[in-house]
Formats: structure tokens, C-alpha cells, sequence
């Protein structure tokens, strides 16, 4: 019954709806939205283009959260941070894009360092010109500091809610340092305003279609990454550092070699994901570095189910759909009590999420099924059994 | 009967003639200094103004006082310097009488520039050298240790042998020595003197007086100045060093509060509440309704509404923590990662509750009279609610300590804490413990609100602010122990404080943040960590 070949593995029923849904969704809002008339009743708005597009961000940040929480054990409440630092990358790119068309006309010096009186752009703005370097930095700078930060961490054993603490501890102090206007990165204005991206308008409706393919793109690609790694061999190995981390090591697996290298990929993808979130909502700011943002992605995972990869983004569409639709009407003060809620409902009722629970009814229905079968064909033997008897 | 008279009457006419004759031919300083205002240049005016000061004639502070509101008159031809009051009528500033013949027609307002108003200002303080209040003469000599005017030499010389309050008569010797400094024609063994008086002050100023010393001085003058800035340095890098300890000790008591709770807790359960910053915040509110009826009912027992807000914060808070470990924690025993998130979850609708509440904005709680003010201790100012908060942190840690080694309640915490299965083993009931174990560390939370409400602003994010530094506190100290959270909260609080005259507070901060970051690498179960088998699981 199982198939061993990796493909087959790699795409169970699940992962293969989730892929067509997502393919039908990045196909079908850019023909609505750019070939529909705007009257028809098949036209979506721009606003949702982007609004749809940001959601897709955050399910590739919540598959990356699902990694490591759902596959490793790993409970960052930091990945805020590594979604924002790559934002801040593709920001950096975008404020230097803007050239001399900011208020204050400096073709090098983005707005506000001449605001700040400064007379040269630092050092770590450099090469943010080029997109290329821009995109390089997208996946090092957060998986740099995600390799810097496991390698300590995993190596000394820090597990279960120390490490949670201290990721926590790392995106407030990086919340803290980008507050700051002398560190150089705007201070709590952040960077906006932007124009082009590769010379796009980054306002115009073909470059906001285009960021959504990309999007969902990105998504499929990092699914079939995250697929492939906890499908492989790899991948059972850090089931097992979930369920029992010093028995896995006195197997004889280096466990934080393992934890180090998902946590780092997760930390790229999770960069990635900001970094595709910035052209689409046109700032990032300090905000993003929240202690609260980060355990909020955390819930995505929790209520789309941790463990199933599909449960996570799933997670995140649903979460945010309803954060936007209850914070825009007369329902926006008791938004907080809901969200609230979510995160104690889900954990005391529905700890599996949405997929895992869903998962689990049909396990059971199958189960029954196969019992009633099994009933069916021992029936015969049975009795031939007590005939001998 | 006759004759007798007549003498008596010649005696008197001679007494008054020599008293007029003696006023007439010794025109003393002050009337001289008089003349000196009507010839309209400001180095006259200035020369008149220290005179005046100087000459102890009675008058004196009413013709400074005038000057400076700008009523001296002055009349060039008749040579007469008058105050002009409030009514318009003029005053002889000579006699202090009221002037009755005719105006002079060339009278003008004695002008004043800014080089004046400093000496004006000296003179002043002069001249309340010798006020009856010695408050006022205290201020008055600190003021002329400040101008260091060598005019008013004199007038302090005079001060120095009546005075008897030993702290006026201390600022007089510096002062003196303040002026013996500045001055050019100093001899070189008055000026080492002075430099003594004044390094013996060792504040801001004498060293400010010190270094400005010019540089060819006699070698044995300039040594002298020096090794007397060296000290005042020393004085100075001391005292800035208590008044960071102490910043740091009222940092690291206010952490304390906030964390000891989550460490207790933390240390039974394992189980890291999220929402413990929000039983602070529940605690604060508490405070701010108590302080409310009291003011609306009872305003004359203001000044204990702490003493009732106490007892209420703690078992507001106790209630709320107990019920949410009834109905929400201990369905999740075994899943720590999960208890973070529901507490999380919880401290959302708490805030947001106390939001509809109370409304998004801050609220005014108010200091009791005995913890508002502040005293000087040497070279710090001390504020009494500080203060108040450092000694009830100690008190809730000296108790707490007490409870977990001499109670039944503390005995059993402690159990749990070192071996639930063995504690379950021997008959303790460890899901009341747990119970009682939250509902203690929310409680002490939310007496720690109390004492937060008193120094931060009560805001439904008033917890917000405090739960990772607590968090750091828990991670750093360890759990299981109360003296590691101690030594972690007092720690974290020095630390931030004298970090942040070099990096300022944010980068203080971070650095602190940094440095847990890696500290827990060292030792990933904090200073104090529990040994044992079970603490692994």
C-alpha cells in the first residue's frame, strides 16, 4: 500500500488539492481582476488582489512556523523576526529604487537619513541597488542569524518553553533596536513610499498580479521544499527528535545538526515570506518585530492544524480572513476577545487544527470500515473454526 | 527752676546741632555710593550697587529691590537718587522718607543692563547674608559661592563672625574661598586654603571652580588644585555610582515583584503564564477603584487606601488565577508549548476586558502623602515611593520565603517543585496544589500591581511593558528558587542601570537582552537550577 516512490510520497491527496487550489487561485484572481470589466460580477478588486496576496505571505511564514513546531518541536515565538528582517531587505532595495523622486529629491540618500542631517549612506545599505544582492540578503540576513542564534541555542539543549522565551527575548531586542533612528532604518516610520520594484510601479495592477503569482508561487515551491523534507528519511528523524529528543540521541544522531539546519531553513523561508509581504502592503515598519506578531502566527499553525504543512497556511487564510472582516465592522472592539478565544479554544478542543482533526474522522471512518470488513471476511473462517471445534 | 530749664534746653539744641553737624561731615559709604547713580554709565551704577550693598545702612534692600524693578530715580542736577513707589510718589532714597518738596524736572529711571543684573544679584545675596532666617542666609551664601563676586568679600567676612549655624557658616567659608579663588591678588597660601574649603565641597561646581583656575599659577598652588580635582572626581564617580546602585536596586525590587510570581508558578507547574503581566495589570486597577471610593466616600483615609487596596489586589487576583488554572491550565499538564499559548489567549481577553472596562487610557492613581516627596541622601535625591517599593519587595520576599519553608501549604509547593510523581506518591493532592500554587503567584502579581500603580502608569498595557522582563528574570535566576530569582532581578536591574550612562536605555536594554541570549547557553536552566533526576522530564 505505500508507494515508495518519492513523488507518491511527496504528494499525498492532501498536498496535491492544496497545490491545485493554489495554482486555480493564482491563475484565476489576476484574469478576474485584469481581464473582467470592472462591472462584471466575475472582477475582483485590486484591494483584494493585494489583501489575497498578503495572506499568501502569511502562509508561507506560518508552513515555515510549521516546520520546525509541527515537525521538530521547535516553539519559536520569534519568526516574526526573520519575516520582518527579510522585509527590511527587499525594503532597503525598494527605498533605493526610489532614487531621487523622494521629497527631499537625493538620488543616493533615501528620505530619511536626510532628514536626519546624514551625509553618506552607511555601510550596510550598500549594494541594495541591485536586486540580486537585495534577494541574496533576503535569505541570508534571517538565516544567518537563525544559524547564529540554533547554533547556540541547540547546542547547550535549550528546548521547550526556555527556548521560547528567548526567541521572544530576540525579536523584542531587535524591536527595541529598530526603534531606534540612529540604527538606520528609519526608526518607527520604517521604510515606505516606495515606487518600482525592477522598474515596475509597484502601485500599478499588473505589478500587484504579478507579486501575487509570485506569491503563490514561492508557496508551492517552499511546500514541495518542506514536503520533501519531512517525507525523506531527514524527515523521520525529526519526528523523532519531537517525540523523544534524548532517545533520538542516544540513537546516535547529531539532534542539534538536525534542528539547526530546519530552524535555518525555516528562518530563509519564513525572510522569504516578508519579503514578498513589503511590496505588497508598501511599508515596513518596526511593528513588524512584535513579540505579539510572532505568537500570533504561532495560533495560524494551531488552529490549521500543526504537523500537516497544509494546516498551516490554511490556518493563516482563515485567521486572517477573519481578522479582516471583524476589525473593519461594528464587531471591532470584541475582535481581541475572539482572537483570544481562538487561542484558548484550539489548544483545550481542537489541538490537532482543522487538517488534523479532519485527518483523524477519517482515520476513524476508515478504521470502521475496515473493522466492518474484517468482520465480514472472519465471519466465514470463524465458523469453520468452531465446526472443527 | 528757670535757669534749669533753659540748660536743658541748650543741651538739647546742642546734642541735635552735633547729631545734624555728625550726619552733614561724615557722609558715610552709603551716601556716597548714593551719588554715584546719577551720572548715568553703567560701571558707576555697577561700583554704586556693591557699595550699596556692602555699607549695611538699613536701606539698602529697599534701594536693590527698586533698582531692579526699575523704580530708581535719579537727578543729575541736584544730585539726589530717589525710589519711586508703586503710587507714583517719590521716596528720598537718602533718608527713606517720603519726598515733599518739588520734583526735580530732569528725573530719569536708572537703567540697567545685563552685567548689572549680576550684580545686582550678588548684592543681593550680600545683603540677605544677614537675614534672621538662616534658611535664607544658607541660600544666600550658596548664591554668592555661585557669583563669587569679590565685592561682597567683606560683607561675608563680617557674616563669618556672627554666625553660629554651623551649616550656614560652612557655605560662608566656601563661599569665601570661592572668592579668594577667583580673585587675582590672591596670596599663594590664602589660595591652597581656599582650594581646601573647596575640594572639601566636592560637588559639580568646585570642581567646575577648580578647573577653571588659570594655568600659571605657582607650581605649589597648581599641584594643590590638582590632587583637590582628583579627589572631587573620586567624590563625584562614587557618588554616581550609589545613585546608579540605587536606581538599579528600585529596577531590580520592581522586577522582582513582577517575576516572583511566574517563578513560583513556573517552578511547581512548569508552566509559563502568559497572562501573569496581566494580573499586575489587574492588580493596578484594583488600586485605581479602591483609591476611587475612598476619594468618593471617605476622602480622609486616602493615605491607607494602599492598605486596603493590598489585601483586595491580592485576592482579585488569586480568584482570577485560580480560575483560570480551574478551567483552562490544567487541561493541559504535559503540554507546556500549549500553556504558553492559551495563557496568551487569555492575558488577550483580559486586556481587552479591562479596555471596555475602563477605557483605553491611562488612569490616575495617586501617591499616598507618606510615599510622595523625595529626600537628599549625601550626593542623591531619594524619592519616598521608591524607597517604600524596595522595603514592601523585600517584606513579600522575606514572607514568601517564610510561607515556602514553614508552611504545610510551602512544604507540599516544595515537593511538587523537586518530584511530582513522588510528591503524588506519598498522599500530597497535587492538582489542589496546583490550584493554590497559581492562585499565590497571580495574587502576588496582583499586590505587585500595587506597588507598580504607584510609579508607572495604570493602562490595560501596564503588564505588557514588564512580562519579558520578567520572563528574563525567571530564565536568568532559574526556577525552584526563590534566591535565584533574587539574585536574577537584582542582577538584570544593576545591570540595565549602569549600562545606561554608556549606552542609553534602549541599547542598555538590548544589551541585556544579548547577553540572556547567551547566558542561557552557559547555563540553559539559569543561575540556580534545581539537580535531580526528575527535573530533566
Amino acid at each position: 500500500m505505500m508507494s515508495s516512490h518519492p513523488l507518491i510520497r511527496l504528494l499525498d491527496r492532501g498536498s496535491t488539492l492544496f497545490l491545485i487550489l493554489l495554482a486555480a487561485f493564482a491563475i484565476a484572481i489576476p484574469v478576474s481582476n485584469l481581464l473582467m470589466p470592472a462591472g462584471s460580477a466575475l472582477h475582483v478588486s485590486t484591494y483584494f488582489v493585494s489583501l489575497f496576496g498578503k495572506y499568501v505571505c502569511y502562509g508561507l511564514l506560518a508552513l515555515s512556523i510549521d516546520l520546525i513546531w509541527g515537525y521538530v518541536g521547535i516553539l519559536s515565538l520569534g519568526h516574526g523576526a526573520f519575516f520582518a528582517l527579510g522585509g527590511y531587505a527587499m525594503g532597503m532595495y525598494l527605498m533605493r529604487q526610489i532614487g531621487d523622486r523622494g521629497v527631499y529629491a537625493n538620488p543616493i540618500l533615501p528620505d530619511f537619513m536626510v532628514f536626519l542631517n546624514w551625509s553618506e549612506l552607511p555601510f550596510f545599505w550598500y549594494g541594495f541597488n541591485s536586486f540580486a544582492y537585495a534577494m541574496l540578503m533576503v535569505l541570508l540576513v534571517p538565516g544567518l542569524l537563525a544559524f547564529v542564534f540554533g547554533w547556540f541555542a541547540f547546542r547547550s539543549r535549550v528546548t521547550g518553553v526556555y527556548l521560547s522565551i528567548i526567541t521572544q527575548a530576540m525579536t523584542y531586542a531587535l524591536l527595541l533596536a529598530f526603534f531606534r533612528n540612529d540604527f538606520g532604518f528609519g526608526g518607527n516610520n520604517g521604510l515606505t513610499d516606495f515606487k518600482d520594484i525592477l522598474g515596475f510601479n509597484v502601485q500599478a495592477d499588473g505589478t500587484r498580479n504579478a507579486l501575487l503569482v509570485i506569491s503563490c508561487l514561492m508557496l508551492a515551491i517552499c511546500f514541495l521544499l518542506c514536503r520533501g523534507i519531512v517525507t525523506s528519511k531527514f524527515g523521520k528523524v525529526l519526528i523523532g527528535i519531537r517525540d523523544a529528543e534524548s532517545r533520538t540521541r542516544f540513537l546516535g544522531y547529531r539532534v542539534e545538526a538536525y534542528k539547526l539546519f530546519v530552524f535555518t531553513v525555516s528562518a530563509c523561508m519564513a525572510g522569504i515570506a516578508g519579503a514578498l509581504y513589503v511590496p505588497q502592503v508598501g511599508i515596513i515598519n518596526p511593528g513588524e518585530f512584535a513579540p505579539a506578531n510572532s505568537i500570533e502566527a504561532v495560533i495560524w499553525v494551531a488552529v490549521g492544524g500543526r504537523g500537516t504543512l497544509t494546516g498551516a497556511v490554511l490556518g493563516a487564510f482563515v485567521v486572517n480572513y477573519a481578522k479582516t472582516f471583524f476589525t473593519s465592522g461594528f464587531l471591532a472592539p470584541y475582535w481581541l476577545f475572539m482572537l483570544g478565544g481562538l487561542f484558548i479554544g484550539t489548544t483545550l478542543l481542537m489541538p490537532k487544527g482543522i487538517i488534523g482533526t479532519y485527518n483523524s474522522w477519517r482515520a476513524s471512518q476508515a478504521d470502521k470500515k475496515q473493522a466492518a470488513k474484517d468482520n465480514a471476511d472472519n465471519s466465514a473462517p470463524a465458523r469453520a473454526a468452531e465446526e472443527v471445534a | 527752676m528757670r535757669q534749669f530749664y533753659d540748660r536743658i534746653l541748650a543741651l538739647v539744641f546742642a546734642i541735635a546741632l552735633s547729631v545734624a553737624a555728625a550726619g552733614l561731615a561724615h557722609a558715610g559709604p552709603y551716601e556716597d555710593a548714593l551719588e554715584k547713580f546719577t551720572t548715568d554709565d553703567f560701571a558707576d551704577t555697577a561700583d554704586a550697587v556693591t557699595a550699596v550693598a556692602t555699607s549695611g545702612n538699613p536701606l539698602a534692600a529697599q534701594l536693590i529691590q527698586a533698582l531692579q524693578n526699575g523704580q530708581l530715580q535719579y537727578s543729575t542736577k541736584d544730585k539726589k537718587v530717589f525710589i519711586k513707589t508703586a503710587d507714583g510718589k517719590l521716596i528720598d532714597a537718602e533718608t527713606g522718607k517720603p519726598f515733599d518738596g518739588t520734583a526735580p524736572d530732569d528725573l530719569d529711571t536708572v537703567r540697567v543692563n545685563n552685567r548689572l543684573r549680576g550684580v545686582i544679584d550678588a548684592a543681593n545675596g550680600a545683603l540677605t547674608l544677614s537675614a534672621p532666617d538662616p534658611n535664607k542666609r544658607y541660600e544666600s551664601a550658596q548664591q554668592v559661592f555661585r557669583s563669587r563676586d569679590a565685592a561682597v568679600l567683606p560683607a561675608i567676612d563680617k557674616a563669618l563672625e556672627t554666625e553660629k549655624v554651623a551649616r550656614v557658616k560652612k557655605v560662608l567659608n566656601e563661599a569665601r574661598a570661592a572668592i579668594l579663588l577667583a580673585a587675582d591678588d590672591t596670596a599663594a597660601p590664602d589660595r591652597i586654603a581656599a582650594i581646601e574649603v573647596i575640594g572639601a565641597r566636592g560637588d559639580q561646581d568646585s570642581l567646575a571652580l577648580l578647573r577653571a583656575l588659570p594655568a600659571d599659577m605657582p607650581a605649589e598652588v597648581s599641584a594643590a588644585a590638582n590632587s583637590a580635582i582628583k579627589a572631587v572626581e573620586r567624590k563625584l564617580t562614587l557618588w554616581s555610582m550609589v545613585q546608579n546602585a540605587w536606581y538599579g536596586l528600585s529596577l531590580g525590587s520592581v522586577l522582582l515583584l513582577a517575576a516572583i510570581g511566574l517563578a513560583i508558578t513556573f517552578g511547581v507547574m512548569g508552566v509559563i503564564n502568559m497572562a501573569h503581566g496581566e494580573m499586575v495589570m489587574i492588580g493596578a486597577y484594583t488600586t485605581y477603584v479602591v483609591q476611587d471610593l475612598i476619594r468618593a466616600n471617605y476622602p480622609g483615609l486616602f493615605d491607607y487606601s494602599l492598605a486596603f487596596a493590598l489585601p483586595l489586589a491580592f485576592l482579585v487576583a488569586a480568584i482570577i488565577g485560580i480560575a483560570i488554572e480551574r478551567t483552562v491550565i490544567r487541561f493541559l499538564y504535559g503540554r507546556p508549548l500549549e500553556t504558553l499559548l492559551a495563557t496568551w489567549g487569555i492575558s488577550l481577553v483580559l486586556m481587552q476586558a479591562v479596555r471596555g472596562m475602563f477605557g483605553p487610557t491611562n488612569k490616575e492613581v495617586g501617591n499616598p502623602s507618606w510615599m510622595s516627596g523625595a529626600f537628599d541622601l549625601g550626593g542623591i535625591l531619594i524619592t519616598y515611593n521608591r524607597m517604600w517599593i524596595i522595603i514592601f519587595t523585600g517584606i513579600v520576599f522575606v514572607a514568601l520565603l517564610g510561607m515556602l519553608r514553614f508552611t504545610r501549604l510551602g512544604l507540599e509547593m516544595r515537593a511538587v517543585t523537586q518530584n511530582r510523581q513522588m510528591a503524588a506518591a506519598v498522599g500530597i493532592r497535587t492538582a489542589r496544589i496546583d490550584a493554590l500554587t497559581f492562585g499565590l503567584g497571580s495574587g502576588i502579581a496582583g499586590i505587585a500591581g500595587v506597588a507598580l500603580s504607584q510609579i508607572d502608569n495604570v493602562s490595560p498595557n501596564l503588564g505588557q511593558g514588564y512580562i519579558i522582563d520578567s520572563f528574563m528574570v525567571v530564565v536568568f535566576g532559574g526556577v525552584g528558587n526563590l534566591w535565584g530569582t533574587l539574585v536574577g532581578a537584582l542582577t538584570l536591574g544593576l545591570a540595565n542601570k549602569f549600562l545606561e550612562p554608556f549606552a542609553g536605555a534602549v541599547l542598555a536594554k538590548i544589551a541585556i537582552l544579548v547577553f540572556i541570549i547567551l547566558f542561557i547557553q552557559k547555563r540553559p536552566r539559569g543561575m540556580f537550577a534545581l539537580k535531580g533526576r526528575s527535573i530533566e522530564a
